[in-house]
Protein backbone atom coordinates (compact mmCIF):
# COMPACT_ATOMS: atom_id res chain seq x y z
CA UNK A 1 0.00 0.00 0.00
CA UNK A 2 1.39 3.39 -0.89
CA UNK A 3 0.82 6.17 1.67
CA UNK A 4 -0.52 9.19 0.04
CA UNK A 5 0.56 12.30 0.90
CA UNK A 6 -0.87 15.62 0.06
CA UNK A 7 1.09 18.75 0.02
CA UNK A 8 -2.03 21.61 0.36
CA UNK A 9 -2.57 25.35 1.73
CA UNK A 10 -5.50 27.03 0.48
CA UNK A 11 -3.70 30.12 -0.08
CA UNK A 12 -1.54 30.59 -3.10
CA UNK A 13 2.45 31.27 -2.84
CA UNK A 14 2.86 29.91 0.34
CA UNK A 15 5.28 27.26 -0.67
CA UNK A 16 3.47 24.50 -1.56
CA UNK A 17 5.06 23.49 -4.81
CA UNK A 18 8.85 24.19 -2.72
CA UNK A 19 7.60 21.51 -0.39
CA UNK A 20 6.03 18.96 -2.85
CA UNK A 21 10.04 19.17 -4.22
CA UNK A 22 11.63 19.10 -1.18
CA UNK A 23 9.55 15.98 0.56
CA UNK A 24 9.37 14.04 -2.49
CA UNK A 25 13.77 14.58 -3.12
CA UNK A 26 13.62 13.72 0.97
CA UNK A 27 11.77 10.58 0.80
CA UNK A 28 13.57 8.93 -2.12
CA UNK A 29 16.82 10.02 -0.84
CA UNK A 30 16.29 7.86 2.28
CA UNK A 31 15.37 4.99 -0.12
CA UNK A 32 11.89 5.21 -0.65
CA UNK A 33 10.33 4.66 -4.30
CA UNK A 34 8.20 8.33 -4.67
CA UNK A 35 6.18 9.46 -7.01
CA UNK A 36 5.20 13.45 -6.96
CA UNK A 37 2.01 14.42 -9.48
CA UNK A 38 1.47 18.17 -10.05
CA UNK A 39 -2.13 18.59 -9.70
CA UNK A 40 -2.27 22.34 -10.63
CA UNK A 41 -3.63 21.92 -14.45
CA UNK A 42 -3.50 24.75 -16.33
CA UNK A 43 0.05 26.39 -14.46
CA UNK A 44 2.42 23.45 -14.50
CA UNK A 45 5.20 24.53 -12.38
CA UNK A 46 6.56 21.23 -10.53
CA UNK A 47 8.47 20.88 -13.25
CA UNK A 48 10.50 24.00 -13.61
CA UNK A 49 11.05 23.53 -9.94
CA UNK A 50 12.49 20.38 -10.01
CA UNK A 51 14.51 21.17 -13.46
CA UNK A 52 12.62 18.62 -15.61
CA UNK A 53 10.85 21.06 -17.52
CA UNK A 54 12.18 20.22 -20.94
CA UNK A 55 11.98 16.81 -20.62
CA UNK A 56 8.04 16.46 -20.74
CA UNK A 57 6.12 14.51 -22.82
CA UNK A 58 3.23 13.38 -21.89
CA UNK A 59 1.22 14.77 -18.54
CA UNK A 60 -1.04 13.63 -16.24
CA UNK A 61 -4.24 14.44 -18.26
CA UNK A 62 -2.61 11.87 -20.74
CA UNK A 63 -2.70 9.41 -18.54
CA UNK A 64 -5.94 9.85 -17.42
CA UNK A 65 -7.53 9.81 -21.16
CA UNK A 66 -5.72 7.37 -21.59
CA UNK A 67 -3.27 8.79 -24.35
CA UNK A 68 0.03 7.47 -22.34
CA UNK A 69 0.52 5.48 -20.64
CA UNK A 70 2.05 5.89 -16.72
CA UNK A 71 5.87 4.75 -17.90
CA UNK A 72 5.87 7.09 -20.63
CA UNK A 73 4.64 9.82 -18.69
CA UNK A 74 6.71 9.77 -15.47
CA UNK A 75 9.83 11.95 -15.65
CA UNK A 76 12.43 10.14 -13.75
CA UNK A 77 14.36 12.97 -11.62
CA UNK A 78 18.38 12.78 -12.76
CA UNK A 79 19.28 13.70 -9.09
CA UNK A 80 17.64 10.97 -6.74
CA UNK A 81 16.98 6.88 -7.64
CA UNK A 82 13.44 6.14 -6.90
CA UNK A 83 12.06 9.71 -7.73
CA UNK A 84 9.47 10.27 -10.28
CA UNK A 85 7.41 13.06 -11.70
CA UNK A 86 3.76 13.26 -13.12
CA UNK A 87 3.87 17.00 -14.75
CA UNK A 88 0.11 18.88 -14.85
CA UNK A 89 -0.85 19.54 -18.17
CA UNK A 90 -0.36 23.06 -19.62
CA UNK A 91 -3.25 23.65 -22.07
CA UNK A 92 -6.23 21.09 -21.00
CA UNK A 93 -9.61 22.49 -19.10
CA UNK A 94 -9.08 21.54 -15.26
CA UNK A 95 -11.96 19.64 -15.18
CA UNK A 96 -10.10 16.65 -17.45
CA UNK A 97 -9.40 15.43 -13.60
CA UNK A 98 -11.94 12.80 -12.93
CA UNK A 99 -12.11 10.87 -9.22
CA UNK A 100 -11.79 7.46 -11.25
CA UNK A 101 -8.99 8.61 -13.41
CA UNK A 102 -7.22 10.01 -10.42
CA UNK A 103 -7.83 7.07 -8.61
CA UNK A 104 -6.95 5.09 -11.54
CA UNK A 105 -3.53 6.97 -11.29
CA UNK A 106 -2.85 5.99 -8.24
CA UNK A 107 -3.89 2.87 -8.08
CA UNK A 108 -1.89 2.07 -10.86
CA UNK A 109 1.06 3.80 -9.26
CA UNK A 110 1.48 1.74 -6.10
CA UNK A 111 0.71 -1.54 -8.26
CA UNK A 112 3.97 -0.25 -9.72
CA UNK A 113 5.77 -0.17 -6.01
CA UNK A 114 5.39 3.09 -5.19
CA UNK A 115 5.67 3.54 -1.79
CA UNK A 116 4.78 7.42 -1.46
CA UNK A 117 2.80 9.98 -3.75
CA UNK A 118 2.96 13.31 -3.17
CA UNK A 119 0.26 15.38 -4.49
CA UNK A 120 1.41 18.97 -5.04
CA UNK A 121 -2.06 20.30 -4.63
CA UNK A 122 -3.09 23.88 -6.62
CA UNK A 123 -3.88 26.82 -4.35
CA UNK A 124 -7.67 28.01 -3.69
CA UNK A 125 -10.70 25.47 -3.16
CA UNK A 126 -11.77 24.65 -6.51
CA UNK A 127 -11.73 21.37 -8.66
CA UNK A 128 -8.35 20.86 -8.68
CA UNK A 129 -6.84 21.24 -4.86
CA UNK A 130 -9.99 19.00 -3.99
CA UNK A 131 -8.69 16.37 -6.13
CA UNK A 132 -5.33 16.53 -4.78
CA UNK A 133 -6.94 16.09 -1.17
CA UNK A 134 -9.55 13.43 -1.69
CA UNK A 135 -7.69 10.41 -1.96
CA UNK A 136 -4.70 11.72 0.84
CA UNK A 137 -3.91 9.40 3.69
CA UNK A 138 -2.09 12.35 5.25
CA UNK A 139 -1.90 15.99 4.64
CA UNK A 140 0.76 17.98 5.15
CA UNK A 141 -0.92 21.93 5.72
CA UNK A 142 1.41 24.75 4.38
CA UNK A 143 1.04 27.96 6.07
CA UNK A 144 3.10 31.29 6.41
CA UNK A 145 3.34 32.72 9.59
CA UNK A 146 0.62 35.45 8.45
CA UNK A 147 -2.92 36.15 8.91
CA UNK A 148 -4.17 35.21 5.68
CA UNK A 149 -2.58 31.95 5.57
CA UNK A 150 -3.32 30.91 8.77
CA UNK A 151 -7.03 31.41 7.88
CA UNK A 152 -7.20 29.61 4.53
CA UNK A 153 -4.85 26.48 6.36
CA UNK A 154 -7.93 26.33 8.84
CA UNK A 155 -10.42 26.24 5.87
CA UNK A 156 -8.69 23.28 4.32
CA UNK A 157 -8.54 21.57 7.14
CA UNK A 158 -12.00 21.84 7.44
CA UNK A 159 -12.83 20.34 3.89
CA UNK A 160 -9.90 17.71 4.72
CA UNK A 161 -12.18 16.87 7.98
CA UNK A 162 -15.32 16.84 5.60
CA UNK A 163 -14.81 16.45 2.11
CA UNK A 164 -11.81 13.79 1.73
CA UNK A 165 -12.35 9.99 0.75
CA UNK A 166 -11.80 9.47 4.38
CA UNK A 167 -13.87 11.23 6.01
CA UNK A 168 -16.54 10.17 3.79
CA UNK A 169 -15.74 6.76 5.21
CA UNK A 170 -15.22 7.92 9.00
CA UNK A 171 -12.06 8.03 9.00
CA UNK A 172 -9.55 11.11 9.86
CA UNK A 173 -6.81 12.42 7.17
CA UNK A 174 -3.67 12.05 9.32
CA UNK A 175 -3.56 16.14 9.58
CA UNK A 176 0.20 17.98 10.15
CA UNK A 177 1.61 21.66 9.90
CA UNK A 178 4.58 22.67 8.09
CA UNK A 179 5.52 26.49 8.84
CA UNK A 180 7.46 28.26 6.13
CA UNK A 181 9.04 31.49 5.54
CA UNK A 182 9.57 31.36 9.24
CA UNK A 183 11.60 34.51 11.07
CA UNK A 184 12.48 33.68 14.64
CA UNK A 185 14.41 37.41 14.72
CA UNK A 186 10.77 38.81 13.65
CA UNK A 187 9.05 36.45 16.38
CA UNK A 188 11.26 37.96 19.02
CA UNK A 189 10.35 41.76 18.55
CA UNK A 190 6.47 40.99 18.44
CA UNK A 191 6.32 40.77 14.53
CA UNK A 192 4.91 37.60 13.34
CA UNK A 193 2.88 34.66 14.83
CA UNK A 194 5.27 32.55 16.70
CA UNK A 195 5.04 28.67 16.26
CA UNK A 196 2.95 28.27 19.20
CA UNK A 197 0.41 30.52 18.24
CA UNK A 198 -0.28 29.09 15.07
CA UNK A 199 -0.36 25.58 16.46
CA UNK A 200 -2.76 26.60 19.20
CA UNK A 201 -4.93 28.52 16.35
CA UNK A 202 -5.07 25.54 13.90
CA UNK A 203 -4.93 22.82 16.65
CA UNK A 204 -2.54 20.53 14.42
CA UNK A 205 0.50 18.86 14.60
CA UNK A 206 3.55 20.67 13.91
CA UNK A 207 5.65 18.91 11.10
CA UNK A 208 7.92 21.40 11.04
CA UNK A 209 9.39 24.91 10.58
CA UNK A 210 11.51 26.10 7.68
CA UNK A 211 12.92 29.24 8.36
CA UNK A 212 12.94 31.89 5.99
CA UNK A 213 16.41 31.50 3.72
CA UNK A 214 17.67 32.91 0.48
CA UNK A 215 19.10 29.40 -0.23
CA UNK A 216 15.22 29.02 -0.97
CA UNK A 217 14.91 31.19 -4.31
CA UNK A 218 17.92 30.48 -5.50
CA UNK A 219 17.46 26.72 -5.18
CA UNK A 220 14.30 27.44 -7.04
CA UNK A 221 16.42 29.55 -9.62
CA UNK A 222 18.45 26.38 -10.14
CA UNK A 223 15.53 23.82 -10.02
CA UNK A 224 17.56 21.89 -7.63
CA UNK A 225 14.92 21.11 -4.88
CA UNK A 226 16.29 22.83 -1.47
CA UNK A 227 16.82 19.76 0.38
CA UNK A 228 19.80 18.96 -1.24
CA UNK A 229 21.44 22.36 0.11
CA UNK A 230 22.71 20.55 3.41
CA UNK A 231 24.20 23.61 4.69
CA UNK A 232 21.13 25.95 4.30
CA UNK A 233 18.78 25.93 7.24
CA UNK A 234 15.57 25.44 5.24
CA UNK A 235 17.38 21.98 3.65
CA UNK A 236 18.16 20.92 6.99
CA UNK A 237 14.63 21.99 8.24
CA UNK A 238 13.19 19.74 5.18
CA UNK A 239 15.09 16.97 5.96
CA UNK A 240 14.15 16.80 9.91
CA UNK A 241 10.62 17.32 8.04
CA UNK A 242 11.05 13.79 6.19
CA UNK A 243 12.82 12.56 8.78
CA UNK A 244 9.54 12.90 10.99
CA UNK A 245 7.25 11.89 8.44
CA UNK A 246 8.36 8.49 8.62
CA UNK A 247 7.91 8.46 12.05
CA UNK A 248 11.49 9.42 13.56
CA UNK A 249 11.43 11.42 17.25
CA UNK A 250 13.82 14.37 15.75
CA UNK A 251 13.73 17.31 17.92
CA UNK A 252 12.56 20.79 16.12
CA UNK A 253 15.05 23.28 15.21
CA UNK A 254 15.20 26.93 13.98
CA UNK A 255 12.29 27.90 16.14
CA UNK A 256 14.59 30.34 18.07
CA UNK A 257 16.82 33.15 17.82
CA UNK A 258 20.45 31.61 17.60
CA UNK A 259 22.02 32.07 21.07
CA UNK A 260 23.91 35.21 21.84
CA UNK A 261 26.63 36.57 24.32
CA UNK A 262 25.04 37.67 27.73
CA UNK A 263 25.22 41.43 26.82
CA UNK A 264 22.72 40.71 23.72
CA UNK A 265 20.84 38.32 26.14
CA UNK A 266 19.97 41.10 29.09
CA UNK A 267 19.34 43.43 25.93
CA UNK A 268 16.82 41.56 24.32
CA UNK A 269 13.48 41.54 24.02
CA UNK A 270 11.13 38.45 25.38
CA UNK A 271 11.69 35.65 22.93
CA UNK B 1 11.97 38.19 29.84
CA UNK B 2 14.60 40.58 30.52
CA UNK B 3 14.67 42.90 33.25
CA UNK B 4 14.03 45.85 30.44
CA UNK B 5 10.60 44.78 29.37
CA UNK B 6 9.27 46.58 32.06
CA UNK B 7 10.23 49.84 30.62
CA UNK B 8 8.82 49.12 27.13
CA UNK B 9 5.94 50.77 26.46
CA UNK B 10 2.59 48.74 27.02
CA UNK B 11 0.93 48.93 23.32
CA UNK B 12 0.47 45.53 22.06
CA UNK B 13 2.58 43.81 19.30
CA UNK B 14 1.21 43.21 15.76
CA UNK B 15 1.71 39.40 16.59
CA UNK B 16 -0.83 39.36 19.66
CA UNK B 17 -3.01 41.58 17.50
CA UNK B 18 -2.66 38.93 14.91
CA UNK B 19 -3.08 36.15 16.79
CA UNK B 20 -6.18 37.71 19.06
CA UNK B 21 -8.29 38.47 15.32
CA UNK B 22 -7.27 34.91 13.76
CA UNK B 23 -8.36 33.32 17.01
CA UNK B 24 -11.88 34.95 16.53
CA UNK B 25 -12.59 34.30 12.97
CA UNK B 26 -11.61 30.85 12.71
CA UNK B 27 -14.39 30.45 15.74
CA UNK B 28 -16.58 32.01 13.62
CA UNK B 29 -15.83 30.63 10.61
CA UNK B 30 -15.49 26.53 12.25
CA UNK B 31 -19.34 27.33 13.76
CA UNK B 32 -20.50 27.79 10.37
CA UNK B 33 -18.74 25.11 8.86
CA UNK B 34 -20.73 22.54 11.00
CA UNK B 35 -24.13 23.79 9.76
CA UNK B 36 -25.61 21.17 7.07
CA UNK B 37 -24.86 21.27 4.02
CA UNK B 38 -29.08 21.26 2.46
CA UNK B 39 -29.19 24.38 4.00
CA UNK B 40 -28.99 26.43 1.03
CA UNK B 41 -30.51 23.90 -1.04
CA UNK B 42 -33.54 23.96 1.53
CA UNK B 43 -33.38 27.53 1.25
CA UNK B 44 -33.67 27.51 -2.56
CA UNK B 45 -36.33 25.18 -2.81
CA UNK B 46 -38.55 26.86 0.32
CA UNK B 47 -37.96 30.02 -1.82
CA UNK B 48 -40.29 28.03 -4.54
CA UNK B 49 -42.84 27.18 -2.87
CA UNK B 50 -43.53 30.29 -1.47
CA UNK B 51 -42.90 31.90 -4.70
CA UNK B 52 -45.79 30.18 -6.01
CA UNK B 53 -48.00 32.14 -3.92
CA UNK B 54 -46.35 35.16 -2.59
CA UNK B 55 -43.32 37.35 -4.57
CA UNK B 56 -40.75 37.47 -2.52
CA UNK B 57 -37.29 38.22 -3.04
CA UNK B 58 -34.07 35.88 -2.51
CA UNK B 59 -33.19 38.10 0.55
CA UNK B 60 -36.41 37.93 2.48
CA UNK B 61 -36.04 34.16 2.80
CA UNK B 62 -34.04 33.61 6.13
CA UNK B 63 -33.18 30.02 7.01
CA UNK B 64 -31.13 29.41 10.07
CA UNK B 65 -30.43 25.80 12.26
CA UNK B 66 -29.48 26.54 15.56
CA UNK B 67 -28.42 23.45 18.10
CA UNK B 68 -30.16 23.94 22.04
CA UNK B 69 -28.26 20.69 23.77
CA UNK B 70 -29.96 17.25 22.37
CA UNK B 71 -32.14 19.14 19.59
CA UNK B 72 -31.68 21.53 16.80
CA UNK B 73 -34.41 24.24 15.67
CA UNK B 74 -34.86 24.90 12.00
CA UNK B 75 -36.18 28.75 11.85
CA UNK B 76 -37.83 30.24 8.76
CA UNK B 77 -38.40 33.78 8.92
CA UNK B 78 -39.97 35.20 5.67
CA UNK B 79 -40.60 38.48 4.69
CA UNK B 80 -43.85 39.41 2.76
CA UNK B 81 -44.33 42.50 0.43
CA UNK B 82 -46.67 45.23 1.46
CA UNK B 83 -49.73 44.81 -0.17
Amino acid sequence: MARIIVVTSGKGGVGKTTTSAAISSGLALRGHKTAVIDFDIGLRNLDIVMNCERRVVYDFVNVINGDANLRQALIKDKRVENLYILPASQTRDKDALTVEGVEKVLTDLAADGFEYIICDSPAGIEHGAFMALYFADTAIVVANPEVSSVRDSDRILGILQSKSRRAENGERVEECLLLTRYNPERVAKGEMLAVADVEEILATKLLGVIPESETVLKASNQGVPVIHDATSTAGQAYTDAVARLLGDDVEHRFINMEHKGLFKRLFRRSA
Amino acid sequence: MSIFDYFRNNKKDSASVAKERLQIIVAHERNQRNQPDYLPKLQQELLEVIRKYVDVDQDQVEVALDNNGNCSVLELNITLPDR
